[in-house]
């Protein structure tokens, strides 16, 4: 296995006295997919927000490419290469689609001030916009509003938002969520097209997808790791079968 | 507005306050003199709320420091070089734009409203007390600036330089609008939380927007010092930010167009009501409220004039 890209340290996260996600370790490889599941509360997008630096750990550490994330800003996360799909739409609704996706771009491609020439004019931009629409299959609704979108068009911008950035690692939070089952098995098969190139961490409720294109499968029960392994590994596990698929099953 | 309709509209403008000091008095050139300054201090202030979402109600500080710059470079009874005077006066407004933004760009929202309006009166009270400011009767700059052969104090020099400065406000704020910047600026007033996890250093963007309207307030001040030849402290205080937070308002948040109408339409409804009747911010506030409630998207939105006509119609 090669160097983790990106890498928790024994995180926890404490609101008040409930303690969301308690000691959790994780380490995502280059060029995989690691699927993080859990029944509802287990703290799995709570974890996600402690990667993306949208939440400060309580206790811990997160290394990317072996340097220590102090701090936890989020936007410097992201300049390093952090991208994330969030599980509650987050984009920006009044603007076109292709707006949308070419923000993402630029911060990636310009993340210092640019105060002359057109924003328009970058040409490397817009193409970063363009191709990330036509992977998460928006490219139609280029001129729309964002919030004219359906629900399910919405979490397709939204993974197209994260894959503008050209990341090298991508958070995603449940992004086949409210999609229609067509455009969700279309998503899984990009994702997993996506994992031959990127570190994904993915939170999924959508078991099928999860064991069909997870390479490691972390199981997080009341926040905290319950286990971690391969999807046969998991597949096999009782104590995982007792406190998560045998509900599902 | 319509793409066509604007650059059409706004040559015509370019034309007429052009040609304007051929046909206009003194009263007129004045009255569009102020105009033309407002209408700066109006679109500067525009790049804040309209453009970054920073409602701010201490914009008059940037404004009483460039006017003030004036004062302090202007000799006792003589003519401050412009040359010198206009470019430190703006620089003083950046200035303080830069040290008063880095402490209240930490709020947002309604308490960015209230320090930025605790930070102009802290300005006002200051320069209410500061014997070296003139204190609470403020001081008079008896001559406009001058620079060799360009003296304010003459002919239509001043009218003409305020023009300029306005056209050149006008095109670098589009500029920068329309660079990456300014989309930054937008994405930033609609989810800045969304930015910041697409890796924006928002807090920067922000930043500078706050110093580069700073910068274009203290223009504009420094053109008021300049026509009327006086500061006071009311030049840093709320009313002078309430009135232009108005002119933003009233001509429609996030268009320049609409600061310039906003501006042109306070500055006359001030001048003429003024003269009508001594109780002119009566008829004043009714004309607002009317605004903001039939034009909730300011006057230069067409479209919602034509509709709330067709409405009126109906009833």
């Amino acid at each position: 296995m090669s160097e983790p890209i990106l890498r928790a340290e024994a995180l926890g996260k404490n609101f008040g006295g409930l303690a969301a996600v308690r000691d959790v370790s994780l380490d995502l490889s280059p060029k995989q997919i690691h699927a993080v599941i859990g029944p509802n509360g287990a703290g799995k997008t709570t974890l996600i927000n402690l990667l993306s630096g949208d939440l400060t750990p309580t206790t811990g550490r997160v290394f990317f490419r072996g340097i220590e994330i102090e701090g936890h800003a989020l936007d410097r996360i992201a300049r390093l290469g952090v991208a994330r799909a969030y599980q509650r739409t987050n984009i920006f609704a009044g603007f076109s689609v292709f707006e949308n996706c070419r923000l993402a771009a630029q911060a990636r491609r310009q993340p210092g001030i640019r105060l002359f020439r057109p924003a328009l004019a970058y040409r490397d931009i817009n193409d970063a916009a363009g191709r990330a629409m036509a992977l998460a299959g928006v490219e139609s609704r280029a001129t729309d509003r964002a919030s004219d979108l359906s629900h399910g068009e919405q979490r397709q911008l939204e993974l197209a938002m994260a894959l503008a950035t050209e990341p090298q690692v991508l958070l995603l939070d449940e992004p086949l969520a409210g999609m229609g089952p067509e455009e969700a098995s279309r998503i899984a098969a990009l994702i997993a097209r996506l994992g031959a190139d990127l570190a994904i961490l993915l939170v999924e409720h959508d078991m099928d997808a999860v064991f069909n294109i997870a390479a490691t499968i972390t199981v997080m029960v009341d926040g905290a790791v319950l286990a971690s392994g391969t999807p046969q590994a998991i597949r096999a596990d009782a104590a995982v079968q007792a406190a998560y698929l045998g509900e599902a099953a | 507005m319509s793409a066509r309709l604007r650059p059409a509209l706004l040559g015509l403008g370019l034309i007429v306050l052009i040609a304007l000091p051929l046909v206009a008095g003194k009263f007129g050139l004045d009255l569009a003199a102020r105009i033309m300054i407002m209408a700066i201090f109006a679109m500067s202030l525009d790049l804040l709320v309209g453009f970054a979402g920073m409602v701010s109600l201490g914009h008059a500080a940037f404004f009483g420091v460039g006017a003030y710059a004036l004062y302090l470079l202007s000799p006792q009874y003589g003519a401050a070089s412009l040359l010198v005077s206009l470019p430190v006066a703006i620089a003083a407004a950046a200035l303080a734009a830069l040290v008063i933004g880095l402490l209240v760009l930490r709020s947002s929202g309604v308490y960015f409203i209230m320090v930025t309006l605790a930070f102009g009166e802290m300005f006002y009270y200051y320069a209410t007390g500061a014997r070296w400011l003139g204190g609470s009767d403020g001081a008079y700059v008896y001559q406009r600036p001058s620079a060799g052969p360009v003296d304010l104090g003459q002919g239509h020099a001043f009218y003409y330089l305020v023009l300029i400065a306005l056209a050149a406000t006008y095109a670098l704020l589009r500029v920068i609008l329309r660079a990456p910047f300014g989309h930054a600026l937008r994405g930033i007033r609609s989810n800045e939380h969304r930015m910041r996890s697409l890796g924006f250093a928002a807090p920067r963007y922000k930043l500078l927007a706050f110093v580069i309207a700073g910068a274009l307030a203290g223009l504009a001040g420094y053109f008021d010092a300049a026509q009327f030849g006086v500061v006071n402290p009311e030049l840093f205080g709320w009313r002078l930010s309430g009135s232009v937070l108005m002119m933003v308002i009233l001509g429609g948040m996030g268009t320049l167009d609409g600061a310039i109408i906003g501006a042109a339409v306070l500055v006359l409804l001030e001048n003429f009501l003024g003269d009508l009747t001594t109780h002119w911010l009566l008829p004043m506030g009714l004309f607002i409220v009317a605004a903001v409630l039939l034009l909730p998207q300011g006057l230069t939105d067409p479209a919602a004039l034509w509709r709330a006509m067709r409405e009126r119609s109906r009833v």
